[in-house]
C-alpha cells in the first residue's frame, strides 16, 4: 500500500494568506510553541557552525551571524545584516531529529530453557519543534517521508518521530557559494511539506500557516494582514536568493547521462582526492543507508539490535555472503553518483539532490559534486574509455 | 562442560591495552565465570607456558628474546588476538624503524652493549599468524568485550575498519577539519574511539590506524592546503601507528618532497 503523502497535516489546502509578526514575534512564537508542549529546536552557534539543537530563547539564535561556505570549508563572519536567519545552513540538515543515528530496534532474551524473547524498543521523542528548516532541508524530509513512510510496511522508529515534528520553515534570503537548490527546484523558499513559513525582512516576519496546528498557534502570535510592500519584498528576496547561486546541476533527468558513462574516466580522477571517508553521506539530508548490528551481552543471555547511519563509501555496505563488491574509491564514488542522480528516479521518482551543498562544504577535500556532474554528464562527456 | 581457557601476554608495550581487561570492572568478574585466566601476569595468574583457547597478545616484537617467546605463544594457542596499536602496528616504537636505531641506542643509554633490542619494532603478525586484530592506542573494554563474546559463541568477530568521520558524524560533532581548519586524521583512521578527540575539539591523531580504505595522500594534500609543510605532514602519519602499510606510504610521499 502506497500512502498519501502529507499524512501529517502539511496539506496546502488550510494556506492562509500572507501575515505578518514583527520581529519581537519570534520569542513568542518560541513561547507559544512551549505552551504548547513542544521541544523547540532552533539555529545556534556550536563549535564553529549553525546547528539546530534545544532552544528556550531567541537570544540564543544566530543573530547578526553569516556563514561563508567553500568546498571543504565552513566559516561563521558577523553580518551587515541584523537578522537571525541571515545564513543558508548548517552541518546538518533535520536528518538526525528523524532518522536516528544510532537507536536500538529491539532487545532479545534468552531465558534458562533456550527461550527467546524479542521486545521493541519505541522510539521516544516529545512533540517538536523545529524552527529555521530551509527549504533544502523540508524538500529532504519529503523525501524521507518517501524513503520510510510511504512504503509498506513503514518504518515505526521514523514514523513516531516524524509524527511529533512540527516544521517551521525559514525562507532562506543568504545562499552559500555552496547552495544550489534554485537548480534542484528545492528552493530558496518553501512550497509545501511544513506547518508554518516564514521569510525575514528588515521589518519582521512574513509569516504563512500551513497546517491546523500552525493556525493554532498563530492565535497567540501578534499577527497583521502583510501590506502589498511586504508581498513585493518576499518575491524580490526570493530571486535575489535565486541571482545569488553561483552553483547548479543540470536540471534535466541524469540517469541516461550517468548510466552511459559508468566507465568515464573521471572516476579514477575523482578517486584520485575522494577520501572515501562517508561525509558526503553523512551530512546528506536525503541519504539513508544504515546497519544493523548485535550488540550482545558478555553473558551471552541477551542483545540488542541496532540500528546506525551506514554510507555506500564503506567496505561493509557493499559486503555480499564472502565477498566485496566495491572494493575500490571509484566503484563507491559511482555509486553514489549513480544512485543520487540517476537510479533515485527509478526509486522515487526525482532525483535524490535538494542542492543543499552540504557534500560540497563538509568533504575534507572539497570535492564539488556540481563539478564531477559537469565533467560526466556535461556536453560531449561521453566519450566512454576502457575501465581501469 | 570446562570452560574455554584464556591468557593475555605482554610483549613491548606500555600495559595500557591489558588495562582494558582491568578496567572492565563487573564484566571483568563475569568474564572470570565464563573463561578460565590462566595468564595474566598483570591481573594474577602467571602460568605463561599454559595451552590456551584464546590468547591476547599485547606489545610489539622488538627483541630477539620476542621473537622466539611469540611463536612459543603461537603454539601453545588457539585462536591469537592481537590486542591495541605495538601488537597490531608496531606501536609507537616502530618510529626507530624509519630512524638510525643504534644512534638512538647510543645516545639515550650509557652502556648501549647492555641493551639487547633489534633495530625494528614489529607487528605480531609479521612473525607469526594471527587470528584477529584489535587496533587502538589503547582498545577499549568495548572491544574486548565484543571479541570474547563473539568467540564464546563461536563466530567470526566483525573487524570494524570503516573511518573515524562515520562515528564522528554520528557523534553529532562538527567536522574540526572544516570548520576549525584542524588537520584531523579522521578520514583515514578507523573507528572504535567514539571519536575522542574530535568530541573535544581536537584533530585525530590516528592512534587507530589506518581505516580499511585510507587516501593518506589526498588528505596530506589538505594539509598543505591548511598551512602545513612538507614535513609536518609527513610527521601527521609517523605517530602511534607509523609502521602500519598506508601511513608509511603516504609519510614517505610527504616526506620525500622535503619541506
Amino acid at each position: 500500500m502506497i500512502r498519501s503523502r502529507g499524512s501529517f497535516g502539511h496539506e496546502q489546502g488550510c494556506m492562509t494568506q500572507l501575515q505578518h509578526m514583527a520581529r519581537e514575534g519570534l520569542q513568542q512564537l518560541i513561547d507559544a510553541l512551549r505552551d504548547r508542549g513542544y521541544r523547540c529546536i532552533g539555529p545556534k552557534v556550536k563549535d564553529g557552525a549553525i546547528v539546530f539543537d534545544t532552544v528556550e530563547s531567541a537570544e540564543e539564535f544566530p543573530r547578526g551571524i553569516r556563514d561563508q561556505q567553500e568546498p571543504g570549508r565552513y566559516a561563521l563572519t558577523e553580518s551587515s545584516e541584523d537578522k537571525y536567519f541571515d545564513w543558508a545552513n548548517g552541518p546538518q540538515a533535520l536528518r538526525p531529529l528523524t532518522f536516528a543515528p544510532q537507536e536500538t530496534l529491539w532487545k532479545v532474551q534468552r531465558d534458562g530453557g533456550g527461550k527467546l524473547t524479542f521486545r521493541e524498543v519505541a522510539p521516544a521523542m516529545p512533540p517538536t519543534a523545529v524552527i529555521g528548516a530551509r527549504a533544502c532541508d523540508v524538500a529532504a524530509l519529503k523525501i524521507h517521508d518517501q524513503v520510510f513512510l510511504e512504503r509498506d510496511p513503514a518504518d515505526p522508529y521514523y514514523a513516531a518521530r516524524r509524527k511529533a515534528l512540527f516544521v517551521v520553515a525559514v525562507n532562506c534570503s543568504s545562499p552559500a557559494s555552496t547552495c544550489f537548490c534554485a537548480s534542484t527546484g528545492d528552493g530558496p523558499h518553501v512550497s509545501s511539506g511544513f506547518d508554518m513559513a516564514l521569510t525575514e525582512l528588515d521589518d519582521g516576519f512574513t509569516v504563512q500557516l500551513a497546517s491546523d496546528a500552525a493556525q493554532s498557534i498563530a492565535a497567540a502570535l501578534p499577527l497583521v494582514d502583510a501590506t502589498d510592500e511586504q508581498h513585493f519584498a518576499v518575491g524580490h528576496q526570493r530571486s535575489e536568493a535565486i541571482r545569488a547561486q553561483t552553483r547548479s546541476v543540470p536540471g534535466r533527468n541524469l540517469r541516461q547521462a550517468l548510466f552511459d558513462n559508468l566507465h568515464h574516466g573521471r572516476w579514477k580522477d575523482v578517486a584520485e582526492r575522494c577520501l572515501s571517508c562517508g561525509n558526503c553521506t553523512s551530512v546528506c539530508p536525503t541519504c539513508f543507508c544504515h546497519r544493523e548490528e548485535q550488540d550482545a551481552r558478555l553473558e551471552g543471555d541477551a542483545a540488542d539490535h541496532v540500528r546506525m547511519w551506514d554510507s555506500c563509501f564503506t567496505r561493509e555496505h557493499s559486503y555480499m555472503h564472502g565477498f566485496v563488491l566495491r572494493e575500490t574509491t571509484a566503484q563507491r564514488y559511482r555509486q553514489w553518483l549513480t544512485h543520487k542522480f540517476g537510479s533515485w528516479h527509478d526509486q522515487f521518482g526525482r532525483s535524490g539532490c535538494v542542492g543543499c551543498g552540504r557534500c560540497i562544504a563538509w568533504c575534507p577535500v572539497g570535492i564539488d559534486v556540481t563539478e564531477e556532474l559537469q565533467h560526466i554528464c556535461g556536453e560531449g562527456s561521453s566519450e566512454s574509455i576502457p575501465s581501469p | 562442560m570446562t570452560k574455554p581457557t584464556v591468557a593475555v601476554h605482554k610483549f613491548s608495550s606500555c600495559d595500557g591495552c591489558q588495562l582494558a581487561f582491568l578496567n572492565a570492572g563487573e564484566a571483568l568478574l563475569t568474564l572470570s565465570g565464563l573463561v578460565d585466566i590462566k595468564h595474566f601476569a598483570e591481573a594474577g595468574p602467571v602460568d605463561d607456558q599454559a595451552e590456551v583457547d584464546i590468547a591476547f597478545v599485547e606489545g610489539s616484537i622488538s627483541t630477539p628474546a620476542e621473537v622466539e617467546r611469540i611463536k612459543h605463544v603461537r603454539s601453545r594457542s588457539k585462536f591469537l588476538v592481537t590486542i591495541g596499536a605495538c601488537a597490531t602496528a608496531g606501536g609507537i616504537q616502530a618510529l626507530r624503524n624509519i630512524r638510525d636505531s643504534d644512534g638512538w641506542k647510543g645516545a639515550v643509554y650509557a652502556k648501549p652493549e647492555y641493551i639487547s633490542s633489534l633495530a625494528t619494532s614489529t607487528p605480531v603478525a609479521e612473525h607469526v599468524r594471527v587470528d584477529f586484530e584489535l587496533w587502538g592506542c589503547p582498545i577499549t573494554t568495548k572491544q574486548v568485550v565484543a571479541v570474547v563474546r563473539d568467540l564464546l559463541y563461536g563466530v567470526t568477530p566483525v573487524d570494524k575498519a570503516d573511518s573515524l568521520c562515520m562515528e564522528c558524524k554520528r557523534a553529532g560533532n562538527v567536522c574540526v577539519l572544516v570548520a576549525k581548519r584542524e588537520p584531523c586524521m579522521g578520514p583515514v583512521t578507523r573507528l572504535g574511539c567514539g571519536a575522542l578527540c574530535p568530541h573535544f575539539g581536537r584533530a585525530c591523531y590516528a592512534c587507530y590506524g589506518p581505516a580499511e580504505n585510507p587516501n593518506g595522500v589526498s588528505l596530506g594534500r589538505r594539509f598543505l592546503g591548511l598551512g602545513l609543510t612538507q614535513a609536518q605532514v609527513a610527521n601527521r602519519f609517523a605517530l602511534i601507528t607509523s609502521h602500519a602499510e598506508p601511513f608509511a606510504t603516504a609519510r614517505v610521499h610527504f616526506e620525500g618532497k622535503g619541506s
